[in-house]
C-alpha cells in the first residue's frame, strides 16, 4: 500500500516536472557547453575548507572538460560561510546562470541552506564532504559522495574507547554548526552505548563559529579532568581551542572530525595540535582504487609542493567525476535526467573508494581513515570499517 | 557545576576574565574617544584593528622583520590609517547631519572588510608565536600565561597615559575643548582639525595595541577578525559610558568578567555567550541611559 503510494506521489512529481520544466531544458540542450555550479565558502570562516574541495573539482574538470561532446562549463558562487549567503548563492547559479547541476558545499549547515532551493528547482545537487544526515534527507535532488555522522561519530567513539581506553569524555561543540552538534551528539549515543556508562559524558561546552575565547569552556572541563577531549568543528577555531586547552595544562588527547583536515589547522595550531587525531575519508598514501592512484598522481603534478592530498579535494574530484558519469548516462544534460541518473549510480569508482547511491541519496560508505598530526602532517593512523 | 566548582577553577576564571577585560577595554577606549569628540559611533573601529593585525603579521610573518620593529610600525601605520579614514571619509561630511557620518563609517567598516578580504584572502594567516608570552606559568593547580597578565599591565598603563594626555596636556586640553562644545572650541582658536586628527590616531593606536596583544593570545588573523570585538567593545563603551575614558575600561571589564563567569557557572549556557553582552546592554541602558560613568545625554544610533 505504501509503495504504490509513494511510486504513484513520484509520478504525479515526475509529471509535474517534465511540464514545469520542458522550456527551460530544451533550451540548455541547444547550447553547447553544459554548466555546472560550485557552491563553496570561499570566503569567510570555511574559507579554507571551501577551496580545497574547488580545487579537487577544477581538477576534475581539466581532467573531463567534456561530456556528451560538449564543454563542461563550472560556475563558481562563493557562499561566504554563511547560511543566508548560501541561499542566494545557489539561487543565483540556478536563475541567473542556469546551471544544470550543482557540487557542493563544504559545511553541512551551508548545503542545507540550499537544500530547499534546489528541491524547489528540481536542479540535482551533490554535497561533497557535507556530512550531516539532514543534507539528503526528505531531499531526492540532494546527492552525497561521503559518509555520514552517525557512522563518523561511531568511528570516532570506537577510536576513544577500544584504542585510547577513555572512560570519560568531554565535548566542545558549535553550537551554530549543524554539522558539530550532528557529530557530537551521535558520537556522545556511540559512547554511552559502547562503555555502558550513561555519565561517561562528563561535560559539553559550547561555543560560536567565530569565537576565539575557550578559556572558560576549557576551565570548565579542566575541572572534570576527561579521558578524551571530543571537539568537532570548524579548523580555525577547533585549533585554538587546543592552543588553549595545552596553555590551561589540559594534557588529554583532543580528537575531532574531518573538517579538521585543512592546512590552517596546523598552521594556527602550531606544536600544540600535534597528536590531534581526526576521522577523514582518504588516505593519499593508499588510495583505495585505481581511480584514486589516478587523482593523486594528477594532483601531485599540479601541486608538486603540497605535502599530501586533502580528503576533501579527492570528494570533490569525485563529485564532479560522478556527476560526468550520470550526465553520460542520462545522455542529456537536462536536470530531472541527470538526477534520476545520479539517483540510480551503481558501483561507480570513485577516488575515496567505489560509491553506491542508495534510496536516501547518499554514497554507501562503512569505512573511514582515522589520521593523525604528526611532525606538522597529518598522517595515517588506521582504516575503521564498521558493518552495520 | 556550581557546587563542584573549586576555588582553583573560580580563580582561573577570574584570571580569563581579567585578561578578556583588559582587551575588551583597551579596544572600547578608541569608540568612547571619538564619540566624545565627534559624538560618532566609528563602526570602522573593529575593522582599524584587524588591520592591525594584518600589519603585525605581514611584518613579522613576510618581510620578517625583528617584533620591536613590526610592533612600532603596526601602531604607526595604524595610527596613520585612523587619522586617513578621518579625513577621506569623515570630514567632509563635518557639517552634514549626524546620520551622514555614521552611514559612512559603516561604509568605511564594509570597505575594509572587503579589502582585507580581497588582499590577504579569506583563509585565516596564523600570527607567529611568542612562546614568551604564551608559555603557561603553573602556580598551583593554576595556569597563567605571562601575556594574561600583560594585558591587564598595559591597558592600564595605556589609560594612565591616555588620562594624563587629556588632563594634563595642551591637546588634552583643546580635546576637552572641542568635547564639551564644538562651536565654541573653534572660536577661541582651537585648531579643529588637528584635535580630531589626533583623537582618531590615538585611538587606533590603542585599537593596534589591542591587536597586537589579542593575536598574541589568540593566533588568527582573519579579515572579519574585528567584527564580533568590534561591537563588543561598542557596548563596553555603552555600559561604561560612552564619551568616558574610566567608563570604557570598566565597561570593557565588566563585559570579559561576566561573559567568562557565566561561562563559569552556567555551562550549559556556554552557546549564548554572546547574547550576554546585549542583555547586559539592555539592562544597563534601561536603569543607566547614560551608562555607568556617563554625563552626557546619548544619542540613539
Amino acid at each position: 500500500m505504501k509503495k504504490s503510494l509513494s511510486l504513484l506521489l513520484c509520478l504525479a512529481l515526475v509529471a509535474t516536472m517534465t511540464a514545469g520544466c520542458s522550456g527551460s531544458s530544451t533550451s540548455s540542450d541547444n547550447s553547447d557547453v553544459i554548466k555546472v555550479g560550485v557552491f563553496e565558502p570561499l570566503t569567510g570562516a570555511n574559507a579554507s575548507g571551501g577551496e580545497l574541495e574547488l580545487e579537487g573539482v577544477q581538477l576534475a574538470n581539466q581532467l573531463h572538460p567534456e561530456v556528451l561532446g560538449k564543454k563542461v562549463e563550472l560556475v563558481v558562487a562563493d557562499n561566504k560561510s554563511d547560511k543566508a549567503e548560501a541561499t542566494t548563492a545557489a539561487a543565483r547559479l540556478i536563475e541567473k546562470d542556469k546551471v544544470c547541476a550543482i557540487l557542493g558545499s563544504w559545511g553541512s549547515s551551508l548545503s542545507m541552506a540550499a537544500g530547499d532551493i534546489v528541491k524547489s528547482n528540481k536542479i540535482p545537487a551533490i554535497a561533497l564532504s557535507a556530512t550531516n544526515p539532514q543534507v539528503t534527507l526528505g531531499n531526492d535532488y540532494y546527492f552525497r559522495v561521503c559518509f555520514l555522522d552517525p557512522f563518523q561519530g561511531t568511528v570516532m567513539a570506537n577510536y576513544a574507547y577500544k584504542t585510547l581506553g577513555a572512560k570519560k569524555v568531554a565535548i566542545v561543540q558549535e553550537v551554530s554548526n549543524d554539522y558539530s552538534v550532528g557529530l557530537a551528539k551521535f558520537f556522545t549515543d556511540a559512547f554511552t552505548k559502547l562503555s555502558g556508562d550513561a555519565s561517561a559524558i562528563v561535560s559539553t561546552g559550547n561555543y560560536n563559529t567565530g569565537d576565539q575565547d575557550f578559556n572558560g569552556i576549557l576551565t570548565n572541563i579542566k575541572a572534570t579532568n576527561p579521558d578524551v577531549i571530543f571537539a568537532p568543528g570548524n579548523y580555525t577555531e577547533s585549533a585554538l581551542l587546543i592552543k588553549q586547552a595545552r596553555a590551561l595544562g589540559i594534557t588529554c588527547p583532543i580528537i575531532g572530525g574531518d573538517t579538521w583536515e585543512t592546512n590552517e589547522f596546523i598552521t594556527v595550531g602550531g606544536a600544540d595540535v600535534e597528536g590531534a587525531v581526526m576521522s577523514t575519508f582518504f588516505d593519499d598514501t593508499n588510495p583505495p582504487t585505481e581511480a584514486g592512484k589516478t587523482f593523486v598522481a594528477e594532483y601531485k603534478k599540479l601541486y608538486p609542493d603540497r605535502q599530501n592530498v586533502p580528503a576533501v579535494t579527492a570528494l570533490g574530484y569525485d563529485g564532479y567525476m560522478m556527476l560526468m558519469d550520470a550526465i553520460e548516462r542520462a545522455g542529456s544534460a537536462d536536470p530531472q535526467a541527470i538526477r534520476d541518473a545520479l539517483a540510480t549510480t551503481t558501483n561507480f569508482e570513485g577516488a575515496t573508494g567505489v560509491i553506491t547511491i542508495n534510496a536516501n541519496g547518499d554514497a554507501e560508505k562503512n569505512s573511514a581513515i582515522v589520521k593523525v598530526v604528526k611532525d606538522g602532517k597529518f598522517t595515517y593512523l588506521d582504516t575503521v570499517t564498521i558493518t552495520q | 557545576m556550581v557546587v563542584g566548582m573549586t576555588l582553583s577553577t573560580f580563580l582561573q576564571q577570574l584570571i580569563n576574565g581579567l585578561s578578556l577585560g583588559s582587551l575588551y577595554a583597551l579596544i572600547a577606549i578608541g569608540y568612547t574617544m571619538v564619540y566624545g569628540i565627534l559624538k560618532l559611533i566609528n563602526f570602522a573601529h573593529g575593522d582599524i584593528f584587524m588591520m592591525a593585525a594584518y600589519f603585525a603579521y605581514f611584518g613579522i610573518s613576510v618581510f620578517f622583520l625583528p617584533w620591536y620593529v613590526t610592533f612600532i610600525i603596526t601602531i604607526l601605520l595604524t595610527m596613520l590609517l585612523g587619522a586617513g579614514i578621518e579625513r577621506m571619509a569623515y570630514r567632509p561630511l563635518r557639517e552634514a547631519p549626524k546620520t551622514s557620518l555614521l552611514i559612512s563609517a559603516i561604509g568605511v567598516s564594509f570597505l575594509l572588510e572587503n579589502l582585507a578580504t580581497y588582499l590577504f584572502s579569506g583563509k585565516p594567516q596564523a600570527f607567529p608565536e611568542f612562546p614568551v608570552m604564551t608559555t603557561p606559568i603553573f602556580v598551583g593547580g593554576l595556569s597563567i600565561q605571562p601575556v594574561s597578565i600583560v594585558i591587564p599591565i598595559v591597558a592600564f598603563f595605556l589609560m594612565t597615559v591616555l588620562l594624563f594626555i587629556i588632563n594634563k596636556t595642551k591637546v588634552g586640553m583643546a580635546m576637552r575643548a572641542v568635547s564639551v562644545d564644538y562651536d565654541t572650541a573653534k572660536l577661541m582658536g582651537i585648531k579643529i582639525d588637528n584635535v580630531i586628527s589626533s583623537t582618531f590616531a590615538i585611538g587606533s593606536g590603542l585599537a593596534a595595541v589591542g591587536a597586537l596583544l589579542w593575536c598574541m593570545k589568540y593566533p588568527s588573523v582573519l579579515p572579519l577578525m574585528g567584527v564580533v570585538p568590534g561591537l563588543k567593545c561598542f557596548i563596553a563603551a555603552v555600559i561604561g559610558g560612552i564619551g568616558n575614558v574610566k567608563g570604557a575600561v570598566l565597561g570593557g571589564l565588566i563585559l570579559g568578567f561576566s561573559e567568562v563567569l557565566m561561562v563559569a557557572f552556567f555551562p550549559s549556557l556556554t552557546g549564548y555567550r554572546d547574547a550576554v553582552a546585549f542583555i547586559i546592554l539592555i539592562i544597563i541602558l534601561l536603569f543607566l541611559p547614560n551608562g555607568i560613568l556617563g554625563k552626557k545625554q546619548v544619542e540613539k544610533v
